[in-house]
This record gives C-alpha cells, sequence and structure tokens, in this order.
C-alpha cells in the first residue's frame, strides 16, 4: 500500500494568492493512498526541505508529491531531499500548481479545484513510480578525431596534451588538410604553411595521437564511452614502417602528367606520390587510377608492363599487391572535422545544384576558383608564386574577382553564405596588386561580409591602400575572347553595364561539405542539413555536440568556418571529449526504456523508429542454449528516454521507467471523470 | 487580460469542459511554464499530462481520457524539425493523421480533438491554443457517448474514490471492459 506525502507550497504568495493551499492540502489528505499532507510558506527553503524529509522519516513514505512550481524548477531540489532522507528519488514528482495554476487563473475556486486535480494526478502517477538507480556506463578513454585537417589537429592536440590517447584519421595521404593549400592568411597575411606545418608535425611526433593516413571511416558501432570503429586503411602499396621518404620512386615513375589534387590541378604529379613536400607524414601513396603498372593489369596484361619505382626503392618499402585492410580501434568520443570542399561549378552537379555554365569554369582555362588562386600566390606552388595565369604563363593585368558564385543563390541550389569569401577575395586583390603593382584587381560583389576581428578594416584596405576597384553587381556572362577574357557584368550602384576585358577571373565559389558526409554521418546516427553539414544539438547552447551523445563537430564540416573558428571549435570539442574524460564512469538517469523480454514478440518496430539507434535485435536461449527466438534490447547507454518505441510497441514489452503506461493511464484516470 | 476567455457565459448552462492536454516536456511543457511566468490568464479547464515527447503518446491515451469523461482532448509538441528527441513528433504527425479518422469512427468528434506545436517560446501561443479547444468543446457540449456505457463503479465516481483511481490501467481499454 502506497503511503504517500503531498507538501504544498505557498510560495510566498505566488501559489496562495489565488490557491487556497490548505483546502489543497485538506483534500488530498482524503485521497487514498495519502499518508499525509501539508502546507508551508516555503517548501524550497531548508525548513520546508526538513519538513518534507522529517515526514519521510517519521511516516516512512513510499512517495512524496510538492505540489509547487514546475519540475523544471526544484525537481532536482526535492529529489536530492528525498534522497538524503533515505527515499528513493525518483519516487518524488512535483505538482505544477504554480505556473500552470496560479499564475494563469484568477477564481480563486477554480484555481483551488485545478490544483487538487494537478495533485491528485501526480499523486497517483508517484503511487506507480518505481525506485530506480542512476545508470553508470563505463568510459574508454580514448577519442578518434575524423580529418586530418587544421580542426582535426587541433582537436587531436588538444586532446592529446589532456593525457589521452587520439586516434587521427585522415582520408588523403598527408594531414593539413585545405590549410596547407593556403599562400597566406586573412586578414594578418601570415604565411599558412608556416603556422601550420609546425602544427602537423607536432600531431604527427605526438606520443598521444596515433594517425591513420589514406584511411576512411568504415563502420561505427557502440555508443558513448564504448565505440568501436572500423577504419578502411586504403592500400598504400607503400609499406609505412619501410619507408623513408627519400623520394626515389617518385624521380623513377614514369606517369608526369598527372593533375595534383594538392596544386588545384594547375601542377603535376606523378601515380607514386606525396602530396606537397611538408607532407605529414612523408610517406607516398600509390595512385593505382594512374599507374602504368595497375592500368596494365586492369587491361588483363599478362606481365607487369612498369615497376620502376619498385626498383627504385632502396628499402623494399613499395608492395603492389598491398590491399585494403582493416583495423578497428575502441574510443570512447568521437570528433567530426572533415571540412570542406569548393563547389565545383563546372561538372555535372549533383542533388539539385544547377552549376554556372555561363561563367566558362572548366572551360576557359584563365578563370580559375579561389584555392587555384592561393596555389598561383604560393611561394610553393606550381608558379612559386608568380601570379601567372594558366593558358599561357603571362602576368594577367587585369584580374576579375567575383563574389558569391554559388553562395548566396538559392536558385542555382545553395542559400547559405559560404562566410569566407568575401575575406579571401580581399586578400586575393591584395596579394595579387602586392605582386603587379601595375594591375587593376576588380571585384564583383554582392554585399561585404567582413564581421570579425580586423576583417572590416582588412577589407578597406584592400580598397583604399592597395587600391582594389570594387563594383557591387553580378556578372552575368564569362567567356574567351581571342586573348582575353571577357566578362559581362552589371554595376547596380551606377545602373550600368560594365564589359571588362579580363586577362584572368577568379571565382570565389561556394564551400560545401566534403564528399562522403551523408554516409559518413549515417554510420555516426548524426543529422545532416539540406546542404549535407553536420547538424549540432543546438545552434546556440550547444554548438559542437551532435544529437548523438559523445560524438562531436569542428569546423567547416558544421558550416563554412573560416580558420579561427574551425581552431576554436575544434578546441571546444576538445575541452567536451576532456570533461567526458575526466571520470571514469558516465552517471545518467535512469530515464531509459526496458524491453520485457518475456512478452517482446521481437516485431522490431522500436528499432525502426528510434532516433538514436539505440535498439537492436538480441537471441534468447534455451537453457541447453539453442536459440528460441529474438527479442528487443535497449542500451541503456544510447537511449534518451523519448518513449517513441512505446507508442509503438504491439505486446506493449517496451517502457519507458519513468514514463510508464500505467502511470500515464493512473494520471488520466485521476483526471478524467464524470462530475 | 483582453484575450482571456470569458466563461461568464458558460456558466449560465453550467456546463464547464473537462479537457486533457498531452504535451511533450520539452517544449509545449516549458511553453506552458512560460505563459505561467509571463501571468498569461487562461481558462481554467485544462489539465496537463506531462510526458518526455509526443512521440511516447499511445493513441489510447486519449480514447481512454474520452472514455473516461473527458470533453476534449489537446496534444501538443515541439515544432516541426525542433524535436528534442529529432523526430519523435513526426511520429506523433503521422500517428494522429491516421488517427483521426479512426475517432470519428468509434463516436468521437473530431473537434474535440486540438492538434498543435507549442515551442517552449511561445507562451502565448499556448493560452490561445487552450482558449480556443475550451471555446469549442463548450460549443459542442459535454462529451456523453461512453458515460451510459460505463461500469457504475468505474469512472464516474469522483476522484477521491478508490475504486476509480486504483483500477488496474496497464491495460489500456480492456481493464475497463471487465
Amino acid at each position: 500500500m502506497s503511503r504517500i506525502g503531498v507538501f504544498v507550497c505557498h510560495c510566498g504568495e505566488n501559489i496562495a494568492r489565488t490557491v487556497d493551499c490548505e483546502a489543497v492540502a485538506e483534500a488530498l489528505r482524503e485521497h487514498p493512498g495519502v499518508a499525509v499532507a501539508e502546507d508551508y510558506k516555503y517548501m524550497c527553503s531548508d525548513p520546508g526541505q526538513a519538513l518534507v524529509k522529517k515526514a519521510i522519516e517519521d511516516n516512512n513514505l513510499t512517495g512524496v508529491v510538492i505540489a509547487a512550481c514546475s519540475p523544471h524548477m526544484h525537481e532536482k531540489t526535492f529529489r536530492r531531499a528525498c534522497d538524503q532522507a533515505g527515499l528513493n528519488q525518483f519516487m518524488c514528482e512535483m505538482a505544477n500548481v504554480r505556473e500552470h495554476c496560479s499564475w494563469i487563473h484568477d477564481d480563486r475556486g477554480q484555481a483551488t479545484d485545478k490544483a487538487i486535480d494537478i495533485t491528485r494526478t501526480i499523486v497517483e502517477k508517484v503511487k506507480h513510480n518505481r525506485p530506480l538507480e542512476s545508470i553508470h556506463i563505463p568510459v574508454t578513454k580514448r577519442a578518434l578525431v575524423i580529418g586530418g585537417g587544421i580542426a582535426g589537429i587541433q582537436a587531436a592536440l588538444d586532446i592529446a596534451d589532456g593525457g589521452h590517447e587520439v586516434v587521427l584519421i585522415e582520408k588523403e595521404a598527408s594531414i593539413g588538410g585545405h590549410m596547407s593549400q593556403l599562400s597566406e592568411t586573412f586578414p594578418t597575411l601570415d604565411c599558412s604553411q608556416c603556422i601550420l606545418t609546425p602544427r602537423m608535425v607536432e600531431a604527427y611526433q605526438h606520443p598521444n595521437i596515433k594517425l591513420h593516413t589514406w584511411s576512411e571511416v568504415e563502420k561505427v558501432d557502440g555508443y558513448i564511452g564504448n565505440f568501436e570503429v572500423t577504419i578502411r586503411k586504403k592500400a598504400r602499396s607503400v609499406n609505412e614502417d619501410l619507408c623513408n621518404g627519400c623520394g626515389d620512386c617518385q624521380a623513377a615513375c614514369p606517369a608526369k602528367r598527372i593533375p595534383s589534387e594538392f596544386e588545384a590541378g594547375l601542377g603535376k604529379r606523378t601515380a607514386i606520390y606525396v602530396p606537397f613536400p611538408q607532407a605529414v607524414p612523408n610517406i607516398p601513396v600509390l595512385d593505382r587510377v594512374n599507374c602504368t603498372l595497375f592500368k596494365g593489369r586492369r587491361k588483363g596484361l599478362a606481365k607487369d608492363v612498369c615497376g620502376k619505382c619498385k626498383e627504385a626503392c632502396l628499402k623494399a618499402a613499395i608492395d603492389f599487391d598491398t590491399e585494403d585492410t582493416f583495423v578497428t580501434e575502441a574510443v570512447g568520443a568521437i570528433v567530426v572535422a572533415t571540412g570542406f570542399k569548393l563547389y565545383d561549378i563546372g561538372r555535372d552537379q549533383p542533388e539539385g545544384l544547377k552549376g554556372y555554365g555561363e561563367y566558362g569554369y572548366g572551360e576557359v582555362p584563365d578563370v580559375i576558383d579561389g584555392l587555384q588562386f592561393e596555389r598561383l600566390a604560393s611561394a610553393s606552388g606550381p608558379t612559386e608564386g608568380a601570379i601567372l595565369r594558366p593558358s599561357d604563363g603571362k602576368e594577367p593585368k587585369t584580374v576579375v574577382f567575383v563574389h558569391c558564385v554559388g553562395s548566396r543563390d538559392p536558385e542555382k541550389g545553395i542559400s547559405y553564405c559560404s562566410k569566407i569569401c568575401c575575406m579571401y577575395n580581399a586578400k586575393h586583390a591584395m596579394l595579387y596588386k602586392h605582386k603587379v603593382h601595375d594591375g587593376r584587381a576588380i571585384a564583383f560583389y554582392m554585399d561585404i561580409r567582413a564581421g570579425g576581428k580586423g576583417y572590416d578594416e582588412f577589407s578597406r584596405r584592400a580598397i583604399e591602400e592597395d587600391g582594389a576597384e570594387y563594383v557591387r553587381g553580378r556578372v552575368s556572362r564569362i567567356f574567351r575572347d581571342g586573348d582575353v577574357v571577357k566578362v559581362w557584368g552589371y554595376d547596380t550602384l551606377s545602373g550600368e553595364q560594365v564589359v571588362i576585358d579580363a586577362d584572368m577571373v577568379v571565382l570565389a565559389t561556394a564551400m560545401r561539405p566534403q564528399d562522403g558526409i551523408r554516409e559518413l554521418a549515417q554510420k555516426l546516427s548524426v543529422s545532416t542539413d539540406e546542404h549535407g553539414f553536420i547538424n549540432e544539438a543546438h545552434p546556440k547552447l550547444r554548438p559542437v555536440e551532435t544529437n548523438t551523445a559523445g560524438v562531436f563537430v569542428a569546423g567547416a564540416c558544421q558550416a563554412p568556418r573560416d580558420i579561427p573558428e574551425a581552431v576554436a571549435m575544434a578546441s571546444a570539442t576538445g575541452a567536451k571529449v576532456l570533461g567526458l574524460f575526466s571520470a571514469d564512469e558516465l552517471e545518467r538517469e535512469p530515464a531509459v526504456a526496458v524491453v520485457d523480454e518475456n512478452t517482446c514478440i521481437g516485431c522490431m518496430r522500436c528499432e525502426l523508429v528510434c532516433p538514436y539507434g539505440a535498439i537492436e535485435q538480441r537471441e534468447i536461449c534455451t537453457v541447453d542454449g539453442h536459440v528460441c527466438g529474438h527479442v528487443a534490447y535497449v542500451n541503456p547507454g544510447v537511449c534518451q528516454g523519448c518513449g517513441t518505441c512505446q507508442a509503438v510497441c504491439l505486446s506493449k514489452s517496451v517502457e519507458l521507467q519513468t514514463f510508464t503506461d500505467e502511470q500515464i493511464f493512473s494520471e488520466i484516470n485521476a483526471l478524467c471523470y464524470w462530475e | 487580460m483582453s484575450d482571456a476567455i470569458d466563461t461568464s457565459g458558460a456558466a449560465a448552462d453550467g456546463f464547464e469542459p473537462r479537457i486533457t492536454a498531452f504535451v511533450c516536456n520539452w517544449c509545449t511543457y516549458t511553453g506552458a511554464d512560460l505563459a505561467g511566468t509571463s501571468r498569461l490568464h487562461m481558462a481554467s479547464n485544462v489539465r496537463i499530462i506531462r510526458l518526455p515527447c509526443t512521440g511516447r503518446i499511445d493513441p489510447l491515451f486519449i480514447i481512454k481520457a474520452f472514455e473516461r469523461g473527458a470533453d476534449g482532448v489537446i496534444v501538443s509538441g515541439c515544432h516541426p524539425a525542433d524535436c528534442h528527441y529529432t523526430s519523435g513528433n513526426y511520429h506523433a504527425r503521422r500517428r494522429f493523421a491516421v488517427f483521426h479518422d479512426i475517432m470519428e469512427f468509434i463516436g468521437v468528434d473530431p473537434r474535440r480533438m486540438t492538434f498543435s506545436w507549442v515551442s517552449a517560446s511561445e507562451g502565448s501561443k499556448w493560452r490561445d491554443v487552450v482558449n480556443e479547444a475550451v471555446t469549442n468543446v463548450r460549443a459542442l457540449g459535454p462529451f456523453e457517448a461512453y458515460r451510459a456505457l460505463a461500469p457504475k463503479d468505474v469512472g464516474v465516481a469522483a476522484p477521491a474514490g478508490p475504486g476509480a483511481v486504483a483500477a488496474p490501467a496497464s491495460a489500456g481499454i480492456k481493464a475497463e471492459a471487465s
């Protein structure tokens, strides 16, 4: 038999003004199962809580109902008090007679009746509450960082410096990401490689960081604190332990005309290659698509037609017969930092994007994108920092920069602002003017969005000190006309059409999430927005968490980000991960679903609706070990307690422990009755 | 409060509807808290049952409420795309699209049910939802279709009656049929 204590709070005058608290206590005293009902001026005060504790001890109460404010306000307070008095904290509930009653009604009679109803309802619920224990989940204190750009490197370093092991994986042959391709960085114009490469080396040499390059995530199992990640190490054809990075293989490779990804297509590389001289690790990969030997093998030639790299390798590190291998890593947290790619506006466009055929990108060689300009301006780039146009290697005297190519254009499929282009266009105009003093830099812009420390000053400097000409308006067409690139545009401030005979055009194409982000998101059970950027758990208050506990997000895979923001996010994920690793066990409220294996029919509808992938199928066996059926199992580490599974359960076998059917039907019974 | 509901007219025929609201913990319950904090006065006929998510709402809850004497039901949760649990409200939405037709079939005027999305910041919307539901249900009059069918000792008693509240309820309506 229940022995429930009801404690009605006056909240000073807040409740007592419209609710007759004594009458509520009086009415509840008569309610079956209620052992004691009292009212008090301030129940949350020390004497108020003492009153509750004393009543629990004196009356040996089995449950407590506090008729006071919203549970969001003081549920924790009173649960703690109950706990201190020796009553399981989950036997205590709040009846909200302030926010939902006294504050919104005038009529004292009606408000009192309603307060009695509300309190009775909660009493009926508490009768069916069960003592629950917090869930403890062990934590594997290792982290996985996906993506070795600046965000991933920063996150890995922060976690590793915090004393925990980090597994850093990168799908390319080297870490460094897009930042390693940049010439100088806004708004300070410091050399990108000069600030990045020390970080890359630090990450590589850090005793707590285990680096897998040329690797991708194959599979993710488990849940917060206990992930098991399978990593596909793509066949590199080069033994990482033997290779000493001498570069003899590259020199020997006969396939030397392959467009270099690192040089954004402006330079060439060999089939066996390190992407750039400062690559970390300095170990080549063999590009099997372009390799002469593998081309021959694909044609079915009986004998290998090449093998020069292998002959050149004194360390015998090259093996043409390696295959993809898989390693499994146990980690407790995952940071996603897969970064971005540029909108390739020239090619066929997936996902409803339309491209910009009218801008001639991919057809006119002197129409390039921002990353290509970075390589032209870079001292380590294909022109060693000289601004020379791709078509004939001449120095361009008029360069047009076009902002917002793809960004802020819902018509073409991308509605968002890519955020960094205004700044890097100003930087490009500056770098160009610093190198070609008699050149003209003309920028077509929609708006200048230079929000950031020192950003507006920087873009003003491009105009005022370096003489970049800014034209407010859009470009309608770019095409080749003899030796020049014609740019047709419109100046919206003067209302005039503008035709420019340019030598080169730089398009600030939109930032998009990396290829394969949706598949990765699916493996991690995190959601993406319509563009493929990973969704954060809350846009304001939980910006680096995802809706899957233990999975965090940093950098441009979440939204367009510049370097300082990506680094800040990465350090934020580092703090989150270190916080998670600060305890040996995670403690969680037992507000999770539990399956009754005796009645579960194994239809697995619950698995279909679970937003967290917390439900899996389990075999049940007879005593002699034969599988006799299948039932659902809810992983308490993953379950967030929404109860959606319970509503679809055909056999009423899954139950959310804090909102059982019994509790809710009892509440309904208490509320609905005929006068 | 000018937009608070006028209850004086209804008092004439003495009918005050009894409305049960099933709301999610994160949006509508918090929105109703906000209505309280903002002192938005509203009709006092609605009693809230807090659930973690609208996805938790079993249609049987609603049938049960009508069966036991509710004149109207409100279901409210997070706006689409805002669900605290990512997708619970979508499940609820699909479920109730189907459920709506069933209600008519079992003899409950669908106008007695209000489905809405009220976010944690929409205290005034919650007040409007409450007032509107009360006005609508008051106009429809008491829901008595099940009253005659109810066993004499169950459900008709005042809540203090031990029979009413202690009846085993976990099996939903089945418990009442016995």
